[in-house]
């Protein structure tokens, strides 16, 4: 028998739904530390240099630029963690069924903005 | 006994694993670590002094080793899933194991240096 499925092909009325904007965000965050890593091993480099290196080092973290790079990378690793934890969860098949898998999807996005702006605010 | 012709390179659940147990390994590490900033004094001194610990920097370094092979996984199956053309993604696999290669050469002068 043949369905009659209603499609639905209006591409400025589909939507990525929230678990989508989760995964595709975990991917993003993931490339970008891929990307930085060198920057953020130059930065436990940094931290754990000697006392005079260490204020010039400081300096050079205090351009508003900097921060604004740092803070990113802060909600990228935020946000991989706190996705790819929700993944963990789903691998062994704990919330998969769609009203979880919402709520989860918005508490991972909401959970790791608010961390980083917290952590930002208390850093900055 | 079923003789099957079993085909594939076989490395995709290794893969799989490998890369939710490297997972776990950053998540235990990385609450630690906020444990310790939140207990310990902040400043210069301490978190030096936390690093030249022999045991905090074993642990630094096998979650970095972790991480790349982590990282492996994860950016191998973005090339994988974008990159079609052979030659392309075989620069591209090079690229990524030199890069993180590079990384692990740098981390240990970073960990061990001080």
């Amino acid at each position: 028998m043949l369905k009659q499925r209603p499609k639905h092909l209006d591409l400025a009325k589909i939507r990525l739904p929230l678990p989508g904007i989760v995964s595709i965000l975990h991917r993003v965050s993931g490339a970008a530390l891929f990307l930085s890593l060198p920057v953020l091993i130059y930065l436990l480099h940094g931290s754990l240099s000697s006392a005079e290196s260490f204020e010039s080092y400081r300096a050079l973290i205090a351009n508003p630029l900097a921060k604004l790079v740092l803070l990113g990378l802060l909600w990228a690793y935020l946000h991989h963690a706190c996705a790819g934890t929700r993944f963990l969860f789903l691998d062994i098949h704990k919330g998969v069924d769609l009203p979880t898998a919402r709520a989860t999807a918005r508490i991972v996005l909401i959970v790791s903005l608010a961390l980083t702006l917290i952590l930002g605010v208390a850093l900055w | 006994m079923v003789n099957r012709i079993v085909v594939g390179a076989h490395y995709g659940l290794r893969d799989w694993l490998l890369q939710r147990v490297t997972a776990v390994i950053m998540l235990i590490y990385t609450v630690m670590l906020a444990v310790f900033l939140l207990i310990m004094p902040s400043g210069y001194d301490s978190w030096r002094t936390l690093f030249s610990h022999t045991w905090v920097q074993v642990l630094t370094q096998i979650t970095i080793l972790a991480l790349l092979m982590h990282a492996w996984v994860g950016v191998r199956d973005i090339w994988m899933d974008y990159v079609k053309p052979v030659g392309v993604r075989l620069a591209l696999h090079v690229f990524t194991l030199v890069w993180l290669l590079s990384c692990f050469v740098y981390s240990i002068t970073v960990v061990w240096g001080s």
